[in-house]
């Protein structure tokens, strides 16, 4: 029997674009006076989102393989401690060299601990966010670390090309690389067969174990940059970066239109899932709604976006 | 009520999805106490005519009666309400609740406060059960039972919710001989208690066996009704395939040059107390069947071939020289290919594209530097559904919207796109209609055609008998015999010897 090629619309495929748009035209008609259009509130958006942008990118491929990664608020948090100690006692290098090592160690850790040892990624990493927010707040005493490295501050995150912001370039890069490695590699294939049904995955002769080493590994690589990123902006190490940055990310990945349970992923998607976050959080706070009923929005509206984008 | 209605009168069913009708003024009826074989290719309409008398579908005109009075089933709660109860292919159990709890799960009998009655729901169970004629430990957890017992514990719960009429579809696609000699001593009982059954399957054997009547439906319409004494097999056959000469698998005599260095020689396998101690050969071109019951350590013989479980002894040679195989990737590398007994579990990424699922075991071949070569995928892709005739011909179409027969043929079409040089088969006619069987036989056929070698396991012996050069039995997990094609005489010789019953 030939079916028809009858091209349905695929809603929840397109409806980040549609929630987006939406939400955009609401805010620019409500906080009009409040300055929203306006081409340095709208630069702050894709500032204030990039280090979401560059975390979520790489949580789209932890997703589609089926896992999760709660640390990498914790990772980017402890991140931006370390470089901002060892910039200080060492120098450059070694600042972004040590806060790219923990990247490499904490993800390392969860890869191990969820693709070897067999722990569900939601445990490893919820344990693994306590110890990293833990150990960068003791190795500070919960104090600051000021950044007074000029080159460090300019690469990662304050400097501009002209009017462009350095942030942005880090965010567009993180999300072509991203992009290519989902479609166009087959590293991107293993992630999305494995995460589809990891049976038929083995099956097939892919080394799935690997696969989700490696995304795990990815994450937290990421997430480091993240920190230094956060660092660079702020111009200090601080254990409170990156805070509560994984359910941000989280949302923006699901809002994009990746399925929760693996086996589909959009980076484009994703990208734009973490604009619409970082819309939402720049118009509440237009409005000048006090911090504690921006929470309760943000919180309604991701909860809706989320159930508006789930499967029929 | 009289018993002069039938129990489930379908009228002039018709459904179509996207333009397509699917269902053409079906009709279809059930008597009391009958069990009615329903019968047809994957996507002939058994399903949806079925999906319509649950309520899952709406159809698009017709009418259906129960018990002689026309009702309107918009639900799957109304078609519970009309005594209509479905046993699922998917188990529909809760594992890790007891045999009671899920008979009367959302029905839960509860006692003067409110709360679970553990002791009225035990009892109660037991009286179903033995209403039904069976004996089952209703305390039992549900996930220590056998797949057979599952299936039974949803029987009685259908039957515990009232069922009227039960729909089974493809029953006994799991269960080994002596568990679907009790289930159909169950099947009896309830049609004795006057409860009806529409039964749906592939197997001639068990239909000739149970049913009273049958119907069976062609491309949306219904071909023929009749009483199973006044149909022979032949004819039910060419009702189903519309063909009118019915390519039986016929065995062609052909012969394997056994001279040569064999393609592949494993040397005592042995994996845990599954397999022991088996020793065969594999020569180019040849077809060599594994025959044995379930459980008889078949399955687990290719799997460890294949290397998805370790084998504890043994040696395997490919051409002559040793292999070390830890892993599919291993096996991959040394040109083995393994189509699973379980396409939707072990074999496909059902929510993926039919292009993306060849392209998962071909990554290596279709990519240069591990980036993909999207113009190679494409031709490659095309080639396959063309080759191996995947129907709809739509490559980016996602597998579960295809049928099991189609979905086989990717499986079949992703691994010779590995160009194997030996394909190892696990039960690939499972669930699959007889006109898609034939055709996967003659892939069989023209695999071994090109010079590859091919494994095959089938529980169903016309079609070892009608594809192999030799076969060899199983029994409690060793090479009980090896049998030229020609040593076999029929089908009822091979049955023989894999009971393990000397004449």
């Amino acid at each position: 029997m030939k079916l028809p090629n009858v091209r349905k619309i695929d809603l929840r495929a397109t409806l980040i674009y549609w929630m987006f748009a939406g939400i955009f035209l609401f805010f620019a008609i409500l906080l009009h006076d409040d300055g929203f259009l306006q081409s340095n509130n709208l630069l702050n958006i894709f500032r204030q989102t990039a280090t979401i942008t560059v975390m979520a990118v790489a949580m789209t491929f932890v997703i589609s393989a089926a896992e999760i990664d709660l640390s990498i608020g914790g990772v980017a948090g402890l991140t931006s401690v370390v470089c901002a100690l060892m910039l200080r006692d060492y120098g450059l290098i070694q600042g972004i060299l040590g806060g790219l090592a923990i990247g490499l160690i904490v993800g390392s850790l969860n890869g191990l601990l969820v693709s070897r040892v067999g722990i569900p990624s939601f445990l490893v990493t919820l344990g693994m966010q306590g110890v990293a927010i833990g150990f960068a707040a003791l190795i500070t005493d919960y104090h600051p670390v000021p950044i007074l490295n000029d080159s460090f501050n300019t690469i990662f995150g304050s400097g501009t090309i002209g009017w462009f912001p350095g942030l942005l370039v880090w965010s567009f890069t993180a999300v072509v690389i991203g992009w290519i490695t989902l479609t166009k590699t087959t590293f991107g294939r293993r992630v999305l067969a494995t995460g589809g049904n990891r049976d038929a995955a083995e099956f097939n002769g892919i080394n799935t174990k690997n696969v989700k080493f490696k995304v795990m590994l990815i994450s937290s690589l990421v997430a480091s940059i993240a920190g230094l990123l956060y660092a660079g902006r702020l111009q200090t190490g601080r254990y409170e970066w990156g805070a509560g940055d994984e359910l941000s990310a989280i949302a923006a990945v699901i809002l994009g239109g990746t399925s929760l349970f693996g086996g589909s992923g959009t980076i484009v998607g994703t990208f734009f899932g973490a604009l619409l976050v970082g819309l939402i959080n720049n118009g509440l706070i237009l409005a000048g709604l006090p911090v504690s009923q921006q929470q309760i929005i943000r919180g309604m509206i991701i909860i809706l976006a989320v159930a508006l984008a789930k499967k029929k | 009520m009289s018993s002069n209605f039938n129990v489930v009168e379908m009228i002039d069913i018709s459904k179509s999805f996207f333009g397509v009708k699917v269902l053409d003024e079906v009709s279809f009826s059930v008597a009391p106490g009958e069990i009615h074989a329903l019968a047809g290719e994957n996507g002939a309409g058994k399903s949806t005519l079925m999906k319509i008398l649950q309520g899952v579908y709406s159809m698009d005109s017709g009418e259906i009666q129960i018990a002689g009075s026309k009702v309107l089933i918009d639900s799957f709660q109304a078609a519970r309400k009309y005594g209509i109860g479905m046993v699922f292919q998917e188990f529909s159990l809760v594992p890790e609740l007891s045999v009671a709890q899920n008979i009367f799960l959302d029905r839960e009998h509860k006692n003067r406060f409110g709360l679970f009655d553990e002791k009225e729901t035990i009892s109660k169970s037991k009286a179903v059960m033995e209403e039904i004629g069976l004996s089952i430990d209703v305390t039992a957890k549900v996930s220590t039972l056998g797949r057979a017992y599952q299936q039974l514990t949803e029987i009685a719960k259908a039957i515990a919710g009232d069922a009227k009429i039960l729909i089974l579809d493809e029953p006994t696609a799991s269960l080994a001989k002596e568990e679907v000699d009790s289930l159909f001593k169950v099947l009896k009982q309830l049609t004795l208690r006057g409860v009806s059954i529409v039964y749906i399957s592939h197997r001639m054997d068990e239909i000739y066996q149970i049913c009273d009547r049958i119907t069976i439906l062609r491309d949306g319409k219904k071909i023929a009704v009749s009483a199973l004494a006044d149909i022979t097999p032949q004819q039910i056959i060419a009702h189903i395939t519309g063909r009118k000469d019915v390519e039986m698998l016929t065995h062609e005599g052909k012969s394997v040059e056994r001279s040569s260095v064999p393609i592949f020689e494993g040397n005592g396998i042995k994996v845990g107390n599954r397999v022991n101690n088996v020793s065969f050969k594999l020569f180019p071109g040849e077809i060599l069947g594994l025959a044995g019951l379930m459980g008889s350590g078949r399955t687990e013989l290719v799997r460890a071939i294949f290397g998805m479980d370790k084998k504890d002894e043994g040696v395997i040679k490919i051409n002559g020289s040793e292999v070390s195989i830890k892993s599919p990737r291993d096996a991959m590398a040394n040109g083995i290919a393994f189509i699973p007994e379980d396409r939707r579990r072990q074999g496909l990424v059902m929510e993926h594209t039919v292009k993306q699922n060849i392209l998962s075991a071909n990554l290596s071949s279709l990519s240069h530097k591990s980036f993909l070569n999207f113009s190679k995928i494409n031709s490659v892709v095309d080639h396959a559904i063309t080759n191996f005739e995947v129907r709809p011909a739509e490559a980016n179409r996602e597998v579960r919207l295809f049928s099991g027969g189609n979905q086989q043929k990717v499986v079949i079409a992703k691994w010779m796109a590995t160009n194997p040089k030996i394909v190892l088969m696990d039960e690939p006619t499972v669930g699959v209609d007889i006109g898609t069987k034939v055709e996967i036989m003659k892939l069989v056929r023209s695999i071994a055609a090109e010079g590859k070698s091919v494994i095959l396991i089938s529980s169903e012996l016309p079609e070892l008998l009608g594809v192999c050069d030799r076969i060899l039995v199983i029994r409690k997990g060793e090479i009980a015999e090896e049998l030229e094609r020609k040593e076999v005489r029929d089908e009822d010789h091979l049955q023989m010897i894999v009971q393990g019953i000397r004449i």
